[in-house]
């Protein structure tokens, strides 16, 4: 085996992997992909699996993405990847609750925006703030 | 005057507010320390989906997608990111005028606004001053997850795909360093791909599996995600460091109270020695 690929893995909200290995298959959407250095580019959506990176011939580091996508460079792999179960299905559930909550919130308000009333609370909270300032300061004095 | 007992009891309870702001105001600081460190963990994917992009402008300069097309703006979208929870100074209402400034503006133009909601202020904010909110997520906590906001998220990206309106922004608080957080406007979509200057000089493209179209929208829908993401961590982190602040002077204001009360009471008890001493004297006088 000559030479060896960069393998990150990456998720949203951590790094999850950053090293040299030797080989790294991965679930991609269209069947198990196995990757080796000088790869053409490619990149392709992942499927929920194990990514397994073989470091060297008997050490294979095993990791669960729920996901993602799979970018290739010749001397490159990268993983973002996914944190949460996706999914249409799950992702318009979601999108949907997110909708039903909005509605709620707003049920006993109008749909168009009273800038009236919204310049005046925030002047109220501004001006309070100024007060307690000034108290403040003369407190000091 | 008022009675010394009543100086001591008000002393006493300020002395038990001041000791609730101080624990607020620490545990803000080590909260605060925890999320500048999701912060920096989130750094990574950004980096990483960003250079994935730049690739891709280099790859296919001419492609086309919703996600990249400008369109004349009639109606924007604005994600508001605010905290769940007050007591912390001016954070939130900062953040508030911001968008109203925009909205005004907008409207100025014949330009109509929605909003996504993030975070419980932005809600109850919105609930009495009204408008068109078309998503709403809050209680995401001290670790806020991507999971949170993806309902959010999909919903707005939906809406934008359909056309409902041409421009999306996130409103949120940047943090500068601990005493200072300022409110930010960023245009999200169209996406608008900061081309690198690239270590390949002739002309390459990936293979796409199943189909380009396909793979670059999540792959969008994913940059999306972790710019929303990281402002919300962003906000989060401002909202810790603006709590330790308001605390840190609400415990500060406390102590001058006290101290001007403690003041009062000695002036209290000497007058009151110094009466009582006068009597016995001129009791002892008189015999």
């Amino acid at each position: 085996m000559e030479g060896k690929l960069k393998l990150e893995i990456v998720s949203a909200e951590q790094e999850l992997f950053s090293k040299e290995v030797e080989m790294v298959f991965a679930p991609a959407e269209m069947g198990e992909v196995g990757i080796t250095p000088k790869h053409t580019p490619l990149i392709t959506r992942l499927k929920p699996g194990d990514v397994r990176a073989q470091i060297s011939k008997d050490e294979i580091e095993t990791f669960y993405v729920s996901g993602g996508i799979l970018e290739i460079q010749p001397n490159e792999v990268t993983i973002l990847s996914d944190t949460a179960l996706r999914g249409e299905d799950l992702d318009e559930e979601r999108a949907l609750e997110a909708e039903r909550l909005a509605q709620d919130a707003m049920k006993n308000s109008g749909n168009d925006i009273d800038a009236a009333k919204a310049k005046s609370e925030l002047l109220q909270a501004a001006a309070q703030l100024r007060l307690i300032k000034k108290l403040k300061n003369k407190g000091k004095k | 005057m008022s009675s010394s007992k009543e100086i001591r009891t008000q002393i006493s309870s300020i002395q038990n507010t001041q000791k609730i702001t101080k624990a607020m105001e620490m545990v803000a600081a080590s909260k605060m320390k925890k999320v500048q460190d999701q912060m920096n963990k989130a750094r990574p994917f950004a980096e990483k989906i960003t250079n994935v992009m730049s690739h891709l402008a280099h790859a296919h300069p001419e492609y086309e997608s919703e996600f990249l097309t400008q369109r004349d703006v009639r109606k924007k979208c604005y994600i508001i990111i605010s905290s769940d929870r007050g007591l912390c100074g001016g954070l939130n209402n900062n953040l508030f005028k911001q968008v109203l400034e925009e909205i005004s503006k907008d409207k100025a133009k014949g330009i109509e606004s929605t909003f996504s909601l993030v975070g419980n202020k932005a809600s109850s904010f919105f609930q009495r001053v009204g408008g068109n909110v078309i998503a709403q997520t809050s209680h995401l906590g001290d670790k806020p997850t991507v999971e949170q906001i993806l309902g959010v998220i999909t919903k707005t990206i939906a809406n934008y795909l359909e056309k409902n309106f041409d421009e999306v922004y996130i409103v949120y608080n940047t943090f500068v360093n601990t005493v200072s957080q300022l409110p930010n406007l960023k245009k999200i979509l169209p996406i608008v791909i900061e081309e690198k200057i690239s270590t390949y000089d002739h002309y390459w493209d990936y293979l796409y599996e199943p189909d380009a179209e396909e793979v670059l929208e999540s792959l969008f829908t994913r940059y999306i995600e972790s710019l929303v993401y990281r402002a919300v961590v962003e906000n989060l982190a401002c909202e810790q460091a603006s709590r330790m602040v308001a605390m840190k002077s609400a415990s500060d204001n406390a102590m001058d109270l006290i101290a001007e009360l403690k003041l009062i009471y000695n002036k209290n008890r000497q007058a009151a020695i110094t009466q009582e001493i006068s009597e016995i004297i001129s009791g002892a006088a008189a015999l």
